[in-house]
């Protein structure tokens, strides 16, 4: 047996080796042979581990400590420190934003402390790219149980008992759709996979395609053999080649094993398993749309009924699944519904997988049980928005969703509940705004991508998204009309009422939802021509407070058009026609003294403020 | 790799278990050899060669070693600390190799602290 006493996990996922972890997997190998130690200690490469803003990432067991940022600079100190010495190495550990201390171990930092792990059960604990270290941890024991003691019935009254909804962002009852699939009479029929993952900001399938290749072959498996497939595909975007790479792999070891293929198990159950690559479109993630990519046309959705559970792929009974409602479906398996439901709510039971970004703390993936009050998310796991910002809103669901301002954020977050609001949850992608963002640039920001994506069958999608991001523009550069804010609304529920697919059909809630909480911003770029966040370069102007300006300088050397003037202990100014309305004094300024007041402003900037300031606590009283 | 039968998927895990133990805890003892400078001056690397021996050869899978840095008595290095679950940690002092063997049988294996070679029982835990 090997003498191994310590297991480094470093990070392999997207973002990590974006970051370096292979040359910090090269310089590790080289101090530990330096120091004597590479027999004891054991370098594992494991997929995702969710932190993906701190990487390189790397966690030490038995010890569990986490460490984040690692460079190839720091690598010596850190083999003879810790591995050698016994020392924990705390320049490299995770401190709190505003606190200087460390945490060492991971079980106590609060971003990890707070997740239940059920999608990402071996998140950090395996070599993806060996698929003994996922039978370790109980691998394949669902599909052995599911082929040998059970009847394509009851797997699909376990699934069905145990509530889990489509993690893809429909939220359909999975259970539901393999007992429509398994009813239908056919031959041929097909398990598939959306790997597509096309919202801008989601990242959890990225994570679970790369980290746990297996979980979604054998959810496959089990899935197959419920609704009485034989073949199946997972369509996997072009855009994640390391997710292609290792599920490429997983399928080839599998195969091999017995595991995928004729006779899997000897258990007389065939199953095979096929990559598609999807090829940079947004809409070949809507199911018809993806199931036309795969037989080789253009990737355009179709209506339905008939539903793919009766005429799907090349017109045979079809189901498609996201890759995390697939990676849940093993330990449902293993323990039962109940189990599942122990967590989340009624309606929205288990737990989600959710991308946290934006002006927040801590970025990474997050998985909560359903139910958990939004603030929590931000808050506690997010570590809320970064020092001396505020929060102003959270988009939930990418650009099929919404925005949800701070009055709503004690909501529980369940499929019924977000709903409510206006936004969806979604595939999971929650990015969070501060007082820095213009919520009608926002929702341009999402128009101009749905527009983009839009696939051209329906008018209402194909023109309607187009007029809306007209109309949005025009906004934002100050050409916007008061009839404006009716008329985006009247076409925004048209769309959603006339669309032939889920494009169309939620492409106007950023629209609809930043209207609804945020009118007093379309206003004020429409009438007052004032972005008050400064981002829209033609409704702003920058003034500094002579009585808060500490002549430092720093916004004088920052500024790109040299447009301050000033000198030390002088009051700096802001020339108005050298000002390219840039923002970068804005972002430098550490004493908070420059002012963002509308285009054009002319007149004393303090009255104005003062002025504004009593009419906005007018309109509240 | 060959197929694979319902069985091996078993085997699989048993042969990984101690690995995993490693990753995942659940192990039933734990040996801490402390290091720094002192430790190191005074011959703990020989230490914890000698326990990681030892387990090889007891072939147990519940069993880990870990370091720490200074215990803070230099003057009694090396120090090791054996835990064993729900039962008080025990700090033993003055050690060289042979001393570690004879610790790791009767106490670690056998259940039994060592008195003689003992600093303390029940200082701080770390599980």
């Amino acid at each position: 047996m090997e003498k191994v006493r310590a297991n480094l996990m470093l990070c392999a996922g997207t973002g990590c080796v974006a970051s370096g972890t292979m040359k910090v997997k090269a310089a590790l190998q080289e101090e530990l042979k330096k120091r004597g130690l590479e027999e004891e200690i054991k370098l594992v490469l494991t997929g995702c581990n969710g932190y993906c803003a701190e990487g390189p990432v790397m966690v030490v067991h038995p010890d569990e400590i986490f460490y984040q940022r690692l460079t190839v600079e720091e690598i010596p100190t850190l083999v003879e420190e810790h591995f050698l010495k016994g020392r924990p190495y705390q320049k490299l550990m995770f401190k709190e934003p505003e606190k200087k201390t460390a945490m060492p171990l991971m079980k106590d930092i609060p971003f990890f402390k707070l997740q239940v792990l059920r999608v990402l059960r071996n998140k950090g604990l395996i070599d993806p790219e060996k698929m003994e270290e996922y039978i370790s941890r109980d691998g394949y024991q669902a599909a052995a149980k599911a082929l040998t003691q059970m009847k394509p019935e009851d797997i699909i009254k376990v699934v069905k008992d145990s509530g889990v909804r489509g993690r893809g962002g429909a939220g359909f009852p999975t259970g539901l759709k393999w007992e429509f699939a398994s009813k239908s009479k056919s031959d041929v029929k097909y398990m598939l996979c959306n790997g597509d993952e096309g919202d801008p900001g989601a990242f959890m399938d990225r994570s679970v395609m790369e980290s746990d290749p297996h979980s979604v072959i054998e959810g496959m498996i089990i899935g197959a053999r419920a609704i009485g497939s034989n073949y199946g595909y997972i369509y996997v975007r072009a855009e994640y080649p390391l997710a292609v790479k290792r599920l490429r792999l997983a399928i080839d070891q599998a195969t091999e094993a017995g595991l995928l293929g004729k006779n899997i198990l000897d258990t007389g159950f065939d199953f095979e398993l096929d990559i598609y690559l999807g090829a940079g479109a947004f809409v070949c993630g809507e199911e018809t749309a993806l199931m036309r990519s795969i037989e080789g046309k253009r990737g355009m959705p179709r209506p339905r009924p008939p539903f793919p559970a009766h005429k799907g792929l090349w017109d045979k009974p079809s189901v498609l699944n996201n890759v995390e409602t697939l990676a849940q479906i093993a330990p449902i398996i293993m323990n039962g519904a109940e189990w599942y439901r122990s967590l989340g709510t009624e309606k929205s039971s288990g737990t989600k997988v959710f991308a946290l970004t934006g002006a927040i703390n801590n970025v990474g993936l997050v998985e909560v049980p359903m139910g958990i009050p939004l603030r929590r998310i931000i808050y506690d796991i997010g570590g809320g928005p970064k020092k001396g910002r505020k929060f102003k809103a959270v988009q939930l669901g990418g650009p099929s969703g919404g925005c949800i301002p701070e009055s709503l954020l004690d909501i529980p977050v369940t499929y019924e509940d977000i709903v409510a609001t206006g936004a969806i949850v979604g595939s999971g992608g929650m990015v969070v705004m501060d007082d820095n963002t213009c919520m009608v640039g926002t929702a341009k920001f999402f128009l101009d991508f749905t527009a983009d994506e839009s696939c051209g069958k329906c008018t209402p999608c194909r023109v309607g998204t187009k007029i809306l991001l007209d109309m949005l523009t025009d906004i934002t550069e100050g050409k916007g009309k008061v009839e404006d804010i009716e008329t985006l609304q009247d076409l925004g529920r048209d769309i959603i009422a006339a669309s032939l697919c889920g494009l169309g059909q939620t492409a106007p809630n950023p629209v609809l939802t930043t209207i609804k909480y945020f009118r007093d911003e379309y206003e004020s770029h429409i009438i007052d021509k004032w972005c008050k966040a400064g981002v829209c370069r033609n409704l702003s102007s920058f003034w500094i407070d002579e009585k808060l300006c500490k002549a430092c300088g720093a916004c004088l050397r920052a500024c790109p058009s040299k447009a301050i003037v000033g000198e030390k202990k002088v009051p700096h100014k802001i020339i108005q026609e050298l000002c390219v309305h840039c923002r970068t004094c804005y972002d430098t300024c550490k004493f908070k003294s420059i002012n963002i007041l509308p285009a054009g402003f002319e007149g004393d900037p303090a009255e104005f403020l003062a002025a504004a300031a009593a009419k906005k606590e007018g309109g509240n009283a | 790799m060959a197929r694979l039968t319902i069985d091996d998927l078993l085997k699989i895990k048993e042969k990984h278990k101690a690995e995993f133990q490693l990753r995942e805890g659940g192990y039933r003892a734990k040996v801490t050899v402390h290091m720094g400078t002192c430790g190191i001056a005074a011959g703990a690397r020989a230490v914890m060669t000698a326990v990681m021996e030892e387990i090889s050869k007891a072939n147990v899978t519940d069993v880990i070693v870990t370091t720490s840095g200074c215990a803070g008595l230099c003057a009694r290095e090396p120090l090791a600390t054996v835990e064993i679950m729900n039962q008080p940690p025990v700090r033993y002092c003055d050690l060289n190799e042979q001393k570690m063997r004879e610790i790791f049988q009767e106490h670690v294996i056998g259940g039994k602290p060592i008195e003689k070679y003992a600093l303390v029982t029940g200082c701080e835990t770390t599980y």
